[in-house]
């Protein structure tokens, strides 16, 4: 393939295909399925079609029907309204504690890779011992000990998965901070914050992106695993995993009212996984 | 296999690193839970407590001492295997904690038995033939199992073990159970929905070691030479992956722990993360911590194990 490409080369245009820019099909399928679940956290309230607290089912596990698109819940309230709720909770407390979490993270990890010597030690042992820790089990240690609020939840999911950020940013930030054109920097003087934001930031930003996109899924797998254990989002609010948590008992009934929650979440993990792997090769890895 | 110095420094390094993380999470563990807002002695009384009667309580819990003494005598305990008592129920926790421990380790060693050679066999014949039908079916299945939530795997397991084929009975106890029979269908639906979380982990791991071998020259030329693909990976690759596969496997093996949370309180099983989950909903702190420490510990040494297989298998470090 790479022969007859380099024997005959018609006209190339610079088009975002040919610079590597460009989605792959699954790529594409994965987007739209993040944009649809961002939208519907955004306006979920307000297209539910009837609302998520109020019973309106007479039968609790209704099943699927003309009025209820998904069945009713254990006390018989619309499923979809809920789901679309839940929407909110899910998408919001997670983009709240992956955008913390990568953000201190990768400030943390670049400071560190600059200035090196004993703080780049000290720090890096501290938090790669936080890695010792597993991550649900922080979470219910916490929640044990602090009480289950939603900013306790986003604190405490930035601070499970903000040593792994820093690792990361770190580790790509060393690279960098080797390369000439740094140097030169240093040599001209510049400070740390210059060399930071101006000479390593832009060249870690898309794989800092691409480890976003996965910790953004691991978070939502831990969230929905605390509100499953009772310890999320506390009633009469609901996340996802709240929501399969709530209707459990209808799993033996094989009721919808687990089963769409439970669609929700893989749908939302499913295609962020899609779409990072299916990143175009420019964007999660600049090094050639 | 004749080991050099350099290799052994490694391993006593790695032990040491392990050994100050432990230090560092007990610390985290016991701070976590003492963060408590409020006062265990006044929530402990309720709110219609005296003051005195508080502080009564709070000196005779030894909650007037300075923190950093109360965290050094609680890892003294631990070291001596003194837990302390349940706040709730006043009983030992060492007696609490026992049995619920041999029940998780049966379930975990269960699971151990099933998935490695399931996962070891599905992972290598996936990296054997690379590409096919077989392999691409093993790619999607792990990705699928790996992005949804544990407790979404489990519940599906149910859907269609106990619902759909109403093959084995929904929940689990665990114990009480008579005939060979009846245990193996009470242990059945927590093994299945533990081995799919932990062999995706396992299989995916496997495959990207037997793979990256394979991409290495001296096996290329094996192909080269005429050798068939099953000889190509079995007889030349797979000596020299059998310490990264290793290494996956104890690192997946690491998954258990988190897994085993939502398993063991979605079937009902009477091991020490529902003794654990338990405790959460009735804030019994010392009962957290001690649960929290054993899960932290198992955690830790699946880890450290997995990289002390990683520099024990690297003949580059032998010099």
């Amino acid at each position: 393939m790479s022969i007859s490409s380099k024997t005959s080369r018609p006209l190339r245009l610079p088009t975002p295909r040919r610079m590597g820019y460009a989605f792959s099909w699954t790529g594409r399928i994965g987007l739209a399925v993040i944009l649809f679940w961002a939208v519907i956290a955004v306006i979920g309230q307000w297209i539910a079609p009837y609302p998520p607290g109020d019973l309106v089912g007479f039968d609790y596990f209704g099943p699927i029907s003309p009025e209820f698109w998904m069945g009713t819940d254990y006390l018989g309230r619309d499923i979809l309204s809920r789901i679309l709720m839940g929407a909110r909770y899910t998408v919001g407390i997670a983009l709240a504690a992956v955008t913390l979490a990568v953000a201190i993270g990768v400030i943390l990890g670049m400071v560190a890779a600059v200035i090196g010597g004993w703080f780049d030690t000290l720090l890096s042992r501290l938090l790669d011992a936080f890695n010792g820790i597993p991550s649900l089990l922080f979470g219910l240690v916490v929640v044990a000990a602090v009480g289950s609020s939603i900013p306790v939840l986003i604190l405490t999911l930035t601070a499970i998965y903000m040593p792994g950020s820093y690792r990361f940013a770190r580790a790509l930030a060393v690279n960098i901070n080797t390369m000439d054109f740094v140097t030169v920097a240093r040599a001209r003087g510049e400070g740390t914050i210059y060399l930071i934001t101006r000479e390593i930031f832009p060249n870690i930003l898309g794989p800092v992106l691409a480890d976003l996109g996965l910790r953004f899924v691991f978070i939502v797998l831990v969230l929905s695993g605390l509100s499953f254990l009772g310890l999320g989002v506390q009633p009469p609010n609901a996340d996802w995993g709240a929501l399969v948590r709530e209707n459990i008992e209808g799993l033996s009934l094989g009721a919808p009212a687990v089963i769409f929650p439970s669609i929700a979440i893989a749908s939302l993990t499913i295609s962020v996984n899609m779409f990072i792997d299916n990143l175009p090769t420019k964007i999660r890895d600049r090094s050639d | 296999m004749l080991r050099s110095k350099t290799t052994w420094l490694l391993v006593g390094k790695r032990l040491g690193i392990a050994l100050i993380t432990l230090v560092i999470v007990s610390f985290a563990v016991f701070f976590a839970t003492g963060l408590l807002p409020g006062d265990v002695a006044e929530i402990m009384l309720g709110q219609a407590a005296t003051p005195e009667a508080v502080a009564g309580l709070r000196e005779a819990m030894g909650l007037d001492r300075p923190a950093l003494l109360r965290f050094l005598g609680w890892l003294g305990g631990l070291l001596t295997g003194d837990l302390g008592t349940s706040y709730v129920n006043k009983v030992e926790i060492a007696d609490l904690i026992a049995g619920r421990l041999a029940n998780s380790l049966r379930l975990a060693g269960i699971v151990t038995v099933i998935c490695v050679p399931l996962a070891l066999s599905l992972g290598i014949a996936a990296a054997m033939w690379r590409g096919t039908l077989l392999d691409r079916m093993v790619s999607v299945l792990t990705i699928s199992v790996i992005s949804v939530p544990e407790f979404m795997v489990a519940t599906l397991a149910v859907l269609i073990f106990a619902v759909w084929l109403d093959w084995l009975p929904a929940l689990s106890y665990g114990v009480n159970v008579d005939s060979i029979g009846a245990m193996l269908r009470a242990y059945a639906m927590p093994v299945i929905s533990l081995s799919f979380v932990v062999s995706a982990q396992m299989i995916r791991m496997t495959r990207a070691a037997v793979i990256e071998t394979i991409n290495t020259p001296y096996v290329e030329m094996a192909l080269l030479k005429g050798a068939s693909r099953p000889r190509m990976v079995l007889i030349h690759a797979l000596p020299n992956a059998l310490g990264p596969i290793a290494n996956a496997v104890a690192l997946s093996l690491s998954y258990l722990v988190g897994g085993v949370i939502i398993v063991e309180t979605v079937f009902n099983y009477p091991g020490v993360a529902k003794l654990m989950v338990d405790a959460v909903s009735t804030r019994d702190l010392p009962l957290i911590q001690s649960c929290a420490m054993i899960f932290c510990i198992s955690y830790l040494s699946l880890t450290t194990l997995a990289d002390m297989i990683a520099i024990l298998s690297n003949p580059r470090l032998r010099n």
